[in-house]
């Protein structure tokens, strides 16, 4: 019951500054609400499909960033289906920075772009190594016979 | 000697005289013929001579006249007796025609003179008319120039364009010298030198009023000459040789807006006048005439009345702006009414749960405490606290109610209720009371009472409650009725209550409930102060009673609320009272009970779309994702595409829902495909779009291109589950914007 409690706290614990530094938002929480018996690993699946996402988009807006003319189009779709997918997760911070880079699609700003995207790739890396962190912490909770409780 | 019958002349000639009466009568006999001649060479000449048979006449006369001068120049020498003859012949003839024109003169002659008397008369008239017409050209003029003045001064609405113009046009007119306007001071002692034509910008001269030359111009209408030196004239210094012109001084009557009465025309007596001094050229030699002076008078009214108009119509300006102020005033204030009411409904709210929740706490522990062991004294302060806390409930409760209920915020929560039963509650609720003092209560329904009725329970039973509270709280024994029924339209109209005009009709009925006691009575003269907030009567026996005053007021709103009037009555003290209430509902529908469960239930419930069969279009594969675990968390079948013509291949009847999350154009392209291939409108699936999107203009373009709703991205799981009812309920939903 110790091992339990102490590690829900501190599942809690975790979890609180990511909510108040804007890693995730409320988004998040709905997705974990999600989360029942018929499809307990639904959010890990989710993140997941959203990490390789992220991966091969990032990959192709630094291939289309590196061309001699740069198609701001292209590289503006694949800005817009991140953002689309960081908002259906509640990656808050990637979102930020998706809009932000939007608008220096729009105004055909090389140099805006690569500083973007570098931000994404930065955030990205944070935010993998934190639900990593989370999911490990949550898979630890239900192995000492818990269940994760859905947080705020 | 032969005998002739020569005639001696009778006198013997002498030879001078005889050769000058010869050469005489020679001349007289050519003037004597050549005078007719001349008559008739000119009176051929002439059109118009009406006497030409005097004129034969005369020249008879001459030429008989002419021919015996000429025959006597025989008669000189020895002539023969034909000559004789003739002579005698010629004077006899003569001697008849100038018999007869001496005659005939004496009619011509006066009728000749007569004509010259005429013709003398003829050109004084005609002297006379030419006078008359300079005199009437002179007017025409004058009025010309005064219409060309008038025309000026009333073009303009500027009280100081209209007297600048009227100087500048007189002083052009009537070429003068100068010309000033002196207008009274405000304290109306003095005049003010207000307008010159020639001095650019006057300094202030004032003179006073009372004046003699002053009053003497002000008291007719009439253009008076005055003399240069007057004050009032003396206005520039004297730059003339020899004489300084004549000075015409005229009244311009200054009306104001309040001289005139609706009906009336303005006052005389209460006029205000300017001075208007005109003055002609120095070392002209001119005079005012007459016609001049009237055009000056004319002028003077006409100004007159270009300036009450001036003035009305400043007036009415600053009307306007005194309004506009005052408008601008009145909104502020409104604004700031508006603040400060909605300051203290958001205040009240707060202090409505701020208040009671602590209330709460305490009532409720304190019955807590109530149940546990005490000892005596203890159970008595716990009482007394429950009761006090109880009181100050309800007086928070009350006042709550209260400021809501004069706000008008307050709205009847209408619902279908068991009549009945509301009023068995009341009695339940008032036994253990009413057994304690030992009263009796009874409760009579009316047999055509309904069962059921529409309208607000909880507040129909806080006015019961009230009502038969009091009762209760004023009667030391005796009993209590209460009678309730449905009010006839005879019953309905009070005498006391003259503004109520209830109006039955099919789908409502008056409740009428008499609840008599037999306690205290009531002073009929202080039964209106009852309703009053705040008003306690001052009876001894009601000092004792605790309340705060605002039961009755609150029954009041209530029952006005609910359509109805209040009324008590009683016939004095010690006789008990009877407090009567009527108030409005309504008969319930059938079909509306069998509904109102149903409703709330659909929300309810995880598993509330079991088995329903959604479709989701998206082309980013997390959302997908995402929304197809939402809605599978809903209990649905959800299978999910990631094109159109994925979409278009895999969708069928079954589908019930279709979410769309695809970003506009592709969205419209879609939904026209889909109408293309479902043509009856209830095998197509209901198309909804989730979009971030959330204008106006996006909503409309869904609705326009055939979606049957728009939502609003992220959708959480509460949101879904709504969504999805409303949807299925009314197959349409553009309210989730």
């Amino acid at each position: 019951m110790d091992v339990l409690s102490q590690l829900q706290r501190q599942l809690a614990d975790f979890l609180a500054p990511l909510y108040r530094e804007g890693f995730v938002d409320d988004q998040f929480t709905q997705l974990q609400k999600l989360q029942d018996e018929s499809s307990p690993d639904f959010v890990m699946e989710v993140v997941s499909l959203f990490f390789e996402d992220c991966e091969k988009l990032v990959n192709n807006m630094a291939k289309a960033l590196e061309q001699q003319i740069v198609d701001f189009k292209q590289v503006d779709s694949h800005v817009h289906q991140l953002k689309g997918s960081s908002s259906s997760i509640g990656a808050a911070r990637i979102k930020n920075v998706c809009i932000a880079f939007k608008t220096f699609c729009e105004a055909q700003n090389r140099e805006g772009c690569l500083r973007c995207l570098q931000q994404v790739n930065h955030e990205y890396t944070q935010l993998k190594a934190n639900l990593q962190t989370l999911f490990t912490l949550e898979r630890q909770i239900v192995a000492a016979g818990g269940s994760v409780p859905a947080m705020q | 000697m032969e005998s002739c019958n020569c005639i001696e002349p009778q006198w013997p000639a002498e030879e001078l005289l005889m050769k000058y009466q010869y050469i005489s009568d020679f001349f007289i006999a050519l003037a004597y013929f050549s005078i007719p001649l001349e008559l008739i060479y000119f009176v051929k000449k002439s059109a118009v001579f009406p006497y030409r048979w005097v004129l034969v006449q005369f020249g008879a006369f001459i030429v008989l006249c002419g021919a015996t001068h000429l025959i006597s120049l025989w008669t000189f020498s020895m002539h023969s007796r034909t000559v004789a003859v003739v002579m005698t012949i010629s004077k006899v003839l003569t001697a008849v025609v100038s018999c007869a024109t001496a005659l005939m003169l004496v009619h011509i002659i006066p009728d000749l003179l007569s004509v010259k008397t005429r013709e003398l008369f003829l050109k004084n008239k005609a002297a006379e008319l030419d006078r008359e017409m300079g005199l009437i050209r002179t007017q025409e003029e004058t009025g010309r120039h005064v219409r060309m003045l008038t025309h000026e001064i009333r073009s303009t609405l500027d009280r100081h364009t209209i007297l600048k113009t009227t100087l500048v046009e007189l002083g052009r007119t009537l070429v003068l010298e100068e010309c000033a306007l002196w207008m009274p001071t405000r304290t109306g002692l003095e005049l003010q030198l207000s307008y010159t034509l020639r001095q650019q910008n006057p300094v202030g001269y004032t003179v006073p009023i009372q004046l003699p030359v002053i009053n003497q111009v002000f008291s007719s209408n009439r253009a008076m000459k005055i003399s240069p030196n007057s004050p009032v004239a003396r206005i520039r210094p004297f730059a003339g040789k020899y004489m300084p012109g004549e000075v015409v001084a005229v009244r311009v009557p200054l009306l104001h807006l309040s001289n005139f009465q609706i009906n009336d025309w303005p006052e005389l007596s209460t006029r205000r006048y300017a001075l208007m001094v005109l003055m002609l050229p120095s070392d002209s030699a001119r005079q005012w005439h007459v016609h001049e002076l009237e055009l000056v008078e004319v002028v003077a009214d006409q100004v007159a009345v270009a300036l009450s108009h001036a003035a009305i119509l400043e007036e009415s300006m600053r009307a306007r702006d005194l309004l506009m102020d005052q408008n601008v005033a009145l909104d502020h204030a409104r604004r700031e009414a508006e603040t400060a009411i909605r300051a203290r409904n958001d205040f009240l709210a707060v202090m409505n749960h701020e208040m009671r929740t602590p209330m709460h706490a305490i009532i409720a522990l304190s019955s807590l405490l109530q149940e546990t062991e005490l000892t005596p004294e203890q159970r008595l302060m716990v009482e007394t606290i429950l009761k006090s806390s109880n009181l100050l409930a309800t007086l928070i409760n009350d006042v709550l109610d209260l400021s809501r209920l004069e706000d008008g915020s307050l709205q009847l929560d209408l619902g279908t209720f068991n009549l009945h039963a509301l009023f068995r509650e009341v009695l339940n609720l008032i036994k253990p009371i009413a057994s304690v003092k030992k009263l009796h209560v009874t409760l009579n329904l009316a047999p055509d009472l309904p069962e059921c009725a529409v309208g607000d329970e909880k507040r129909l039973m806080q006015t019961i409650l009230n009502v038969v509270g009091n009762a209760l709280k004023f009667s030391k024994e005796g009993s209590i009725s209460i009678t309730a029924f449905v009010a006839k339209s005879e019953s309905l109209r009070d005498s006391r209550a003259p503004d109520f005009f209830p109006v039955p009709s099919d789908d409502h009925f008056y409740l009428r409930v008499q609840v008599k006691d037999a306690g205290q009575g009531v002073n009929p003269q202080e039964i209106p102060k009852l309703f009053t907030k705040f008003a306690q009567t001052q009876t001894l026996a009601t000092r004792n009673s605790s309340g705060s005053g605002l039961g009755l007021a609150i029954c009041k709103r209530f029952v006005n609320l609910m359509e109805g009037h209040i009324w008590i009555e009683s016939e004095g003290l010690g006789k008990g009272c009877t407090v009567i209430f009527i108030v409005k509902l309504c008969i319930p529908e059938r079909s509306n009970e069998s509904k109102s469960p149903f409703l709330p239930k659909a929300n309810h419930g995880q598993a509330g779309f079991p088995g329903l069969k959604v479709l989701v279009l998206d082309y980013n594969g997390v959302s997908r994702m995402v929304t197809k675990g939402l809605l599978v968390h809903l209990g649905c079948d959800v299978a999910t595409v990631s094109s159109i013509d994925e979409c278009l291949h895999v969708v069928s009847q079954e589908h019930k829902v279709l979410f769309m999350d695809v970003c506009m154009p592709d969205g419209f392209e879609a939904t026209v495909r889909l109408h293309e291939k479902f043509t009856k409108h209830h095998e197509r699936p209901l198309i909804v779009a989730l979009t971030g999107n959330t204008d106006k203009v996006t909503k409309e373009n869904c609705m326009r291109v055939g979606m049957d709703g728009v939502i609003l991205k992220p959708v959480s799981v509460d949101k879904m589950r709504s969504v999805l009812s409303d949807l299925l309920e009314h197959r349409v939903l553009f309210g989730a914007m």
